[in-house]
């Protein structure tokens, strides 16, 4: 626990703010109020307005609708700590650690994708920085080979940083981007390598394959890696993101056509919840987390390398309420 | 794509015409049925409340209960409401004035130029690469255009829309120039570059000016419509610069939130209109049909691909119908206009009179089917196809095939395939790293369809399509693997025994 404690100053000051406006939206709403149908259809209408989904938040509203007519509660209260209680109890914070290669075999690989947009690059450099601030000496991979100016974003982010950032050619083979950037990694002593990807969509079958090459080609070259493939998902996202997820699992653990994921292969380790900053409230990660158990790890909440937070349940419900 | 509008709608109309007695009651619950669909599918809930609202007072009001056919008077009244949710007039419905592409209206002309054009949009919404697909379409037009880099924050992000503007330039069709305008020496860490871009833009102008560009696209920043100094960045240019358009750029994949950020762009700056981007992902088309009604502003282009040339217009009586899988043949139409030249085709129809066609002549045409876009994509386009194709894996792969055993055949055979005898057979098929059987194949199709075309020759629409029903598995889709049993497509008489698809596998062991 508390791997990512050393919030910079920054962050926290920047939360405190947040945390305000949660507790004031939350307070109209729950706190210390009665419960009564209209104000259950009214959660009812803000996990929906989250993003949530329909049939997760029937779920959690047809429990709260039980226990309401039932007379076992009737407090707003109640109805936080259950929603709380449940999302607390879908993401353990074990599963918000990130995974590292075990002592004496470094470096760890982390292998970020996700579609076009999200926030990758932006969001690896706040990985970059979190670790770095840490003692980990970090070097970063450019497989976005496809979008123009891709690789020099990510080199600019190196530079300001201090990083080294290991390139390909413009259009060329990411997976020998990844080959060569594995090698430096182990010959050059870095403890975590994180590899960018182009953005894909789901539906592009071939570009879903390169994945899974590079997928191989990692493996290949760092026994156990990559230890954490992260998916950026865009907060603003809506129910699609639930197909990202679950297809961005299957290409990395190399499942093809309509096959389903074999059970045991690696697949996406966690989510990078982008963007949290803005209204959006991101609420599809909770049926994602029911439909494929890839937790969230971190959310980003600005453009700097500096705006990440580790995920923790419990502020991300007061969030879901914040209007 | 649209899979899940149209599945709910379907299944609404399913309901509707199954009932033996319809109450008024059966018509509730089948609406009702509706809105968890539509909400699963991204629409707003604003709008998926006052859309089914509508839906049943039309219903209730034409009295659909008592309608001989319920269902059919149903898709009538849905689909009239989904026009004007889709920000249209029933009297768009005209399939002609729909051919007809909306470019040159929605990006006005002005004497003296520039037209003035500014992006705006969320971070990773995808206006870059809007930026360069406008200016791929104004040059298609014969449209000079100038794109300029007025997005000083995120890094690289000049140099991405320099790439773009070379690439359109270079790679894409038209008379007119692109030019490029940035100033990457004022690229500045987030947050300090604020207020630099209002007089990047104002010397953007300046520089279009001097070069008599007929209009100017300005690329700005990423931003949160909560971010009080980024978008009072845009209202200074707006102010200042006076744009003739104001496009923001949403993502199709967005969720709730993201229409109400739409709706505070709009409120800030008066947008002229929406861009839909990444349309070709599997979208359910949510965001699609609530943008005009909660913004208040409509959807003018969807972008439909990574490449300059994916971005479509949009026509909401057209998209209503796709949505109802009653597909959109005039877009299919619009795509194969684009792609066919004048002169070969005719060249093309004279040789198919005298049966003069040649596997190099079907090799083009392919390579013009594949130029309009991913199969699947146009196939969607087909009346009642899209449903269909819900779960049928279209894989342009297997085009691939075809064009290597075209490939692999040298001159003489491509201009006689009845020649191929079986040593032939052979040298083609281990060139192409296929089966005989499938050369076979292929050339066998390929006799019946040069036939069935010269025979065609002359015979009124009506016959020729008679013929087409006729010859079943000729059509050139019989010659593609995956293509069999669509409506169109060859038909289940068709030569190949096995699946296509079970062959393929089976060959990859
Ligand atoms: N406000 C905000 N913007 C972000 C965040 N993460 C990324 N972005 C922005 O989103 C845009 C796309 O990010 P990028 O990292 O290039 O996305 P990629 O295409 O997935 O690599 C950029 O303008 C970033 O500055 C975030 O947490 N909050
Ligand atoms: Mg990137």
């Amino acid at each position: 626990m508390g791997l990512f404690s050393a919030i910079t100053a920054k962050i926290k000051g920047g939360l405190a703010k947040t945390r305000e406006v949660f507790v004031s939206g939350l307070k109209s709403l729950l706190l210390g109020r009665k419960l009564d149908e209209a104000t259950i259809a009214e959660i009812r209408r803000r996990l929906i307005e989250a993003d949530v989904g329909v049939k997760t938040t029937d779920r959690f509203v047809a429990h709260i609708q039980e226990q309401f007519r039932a007379g076992r509660i009737d407090k707003g209260d109640q109805v936080l700590e259950y929603l709380k209680g449940e999302l607390r109890s879908m993401w353990p914070p074990e599963d918000r650690e990130l995974r590292f290669a075990p002592a004496g075999e470094k470096p760890t690989v982390i292998l970020v994708t996700g579609v076009n947009g999200a926030g990758k690059t932006t969001s690896i450099s706040k990985l970059a920085k979190l670790l770095q601030s840490r003692g980990n000496k970090v070097m970063l991979g450019a497989c976005d080979t496809f979008r123009a100016g891709a690789v020099r974003q990510l080199e600019i982010w190196g530079e300001r940083l201090g990083i080294d950032v290991v390139k390909g050619q413009q259009g060329g083979d990411p997976a020998a981007v990844a080959f060569d950037a594995c090698q430096a990694a182990k010959s050059r002593g870095v403890d975590v390598l994180i590899l960018d990807t182009a953005g894909r969509l789901q539906t592009q079958d071939p570009l879903m394959r390169q994945l899974t090459k590079i997928r191989s080609v990692v493996s290949k070259q760092i026994p156990g890696g990559p230890h954490e493939v992260l998916i950026v998902l865009d907060a603003t996202a809506g129910q699609n993101a639930l197909r990202q997820a679950e297809e961005f699992d299957r290409a990395i653990a190399g499942a093809s056509g309509n096959q389903p994921k074999p059970a045991d292969a690696l697949g996406v380790t966690g989510i990078f919840l982008a963007k949290l900053d803005g209204t959006a409230k991101g609420g599809i990660v909770v049926a994602i987390k029911e439909a494929t158990k890839i937790p969230v790890k971190f959310i980003g909440v600005g453009e700097t390398p500096d705006d990440v937070q580790p995920f923790e349940p419990e502020k991300f419900v007061d969030a879901l309420f914040e209007e | 794509m649209l899979d899940r509008l149209t599945d709910s709608f379907n299944g609404l109309f399913r309901k509707l015409s199954g009932n033996a007695t319809l109450t008024e009651k059966n018509v509730r619950d089948a609406i009702d049925e509706v809105k968890t669909n539509l909400l699963d599918a991204d629409v707003h809930l604003d709008v998926v409340n006052a859309f089914t609202a509508a839906v049943l007072q039309d219903a209730l009001g034409k009295d659909v209960t008592k309608s001989l056919k319920p269902g059919e008077e149903m898709i009538g009244i849905v689909h009239a409401r989904l026009v004007q949710f889709l920000g249209g007039t029933p009297d768009q419905a005209d399939p002609r004035a729909a051919l007809q592409s909306t470019a040159d209206q929605t990006i006005m002309k002005v004497s003296p130029g520039p037209t003035i054009i500014m992006m705006c949009g969320l971070q990773g919404s995808g206006k870059t690469t809007t930026c360069g697909k406008l200016a791929a379409l104004l040059k298609k037009r014969g449209r000079s255009v100038m794109l300029a880099a007025a997005d000083l924050q995120r890094p690289a992000a000049v140099e991405q829309l320099h790439t773009v503007a070379n690439q359109v330039e270079k790679d894409f069709p038209g008379g007119s120039q692109v030019h490029f305008y940035g100033e990457p020496d004022k690229v500045a860490e987030y947050g300090k570059a604020v207020g630099i871009a209002v007089q990047v833009c104002q010397r953007a102008l300046a520089a279009a000016r001097a070069k008599g560009v007929d209009v100017l696209i300005l690329d700005t920043a990423g931003r949160l419509h909560v971010n009080d100094e980024l978008m009072g960045e845009l209202t200074q240019v707006k102010r200042l610069l006076n744009p003739h358009h104001i496009f923001l750029v949403v993502d199709a994949m967005t969720g709730q939130d993201a229409l109400n950020s739409a709706k505070s762009f709009h409120e800030k700056l008066d947008i002229d209109g929406v861009i839909l981007t990444k349309f070709d992902s599997d979208t359910r088309g949510g965001a699609a049909m609530s943008v005009k009604h909660v913004t208040g502003a409509p959807i003018k282009f969807v972008g439909v691909g990574e490449k300059l040339d994916a971005l479509e217009d949009f026509h909401p009586t057209r998209f209503a119908g796709r949505i109802l899988g009653m597909g959109d043949v005039v877009a299919l139409v619009e795509k194969a206009q684009e792609q066919v030249n004048e002169d070969e085709a005719k060249k093309l129809e004279e040789k198919l009179a005298k049966g003069e066609l040649t596997m190099d002549d079907f090799l083009s045409q392919l390579k013009m089917l594949r130029r309009m876009g991913p199969l699947k994509q146009l196939f969607s386009l087909l009346p009642g196809v899209g449903s269909m194709l819900k779960d049928v894996q279209i894989e342009d792969k297997q085009l691939d095939k075809v064009e290597a055993m075209i490939g692999s055949m040298n001159k003489a055979e491509r201009k006689k395939p009845d020649i191929i005898d079986n040593s032939r057979r052979k040298r083609i098929a281990s060139g192409a790293g296929v089966e005989q059987n499938d050369v076979g194949q292929m050339v066998k199709q390929f006799g019946l369809v040069s036939k069935l075309s010269k025979g065609m020759a002359g015979m009124s629409a009506a016959q020729k399509s008679a013929a087409a029903r006729e010859l079943g598995s000729g059509g050139m889709g019989g010659m593609i693997p995956g293509l069999k049993g669509l409506p169109g497509f060859g038909s289940k008489g068709s030569s190949f025994s096995a699946s296509p698809k079970a062959k393929f596998k089976k060959r990859k062991k």
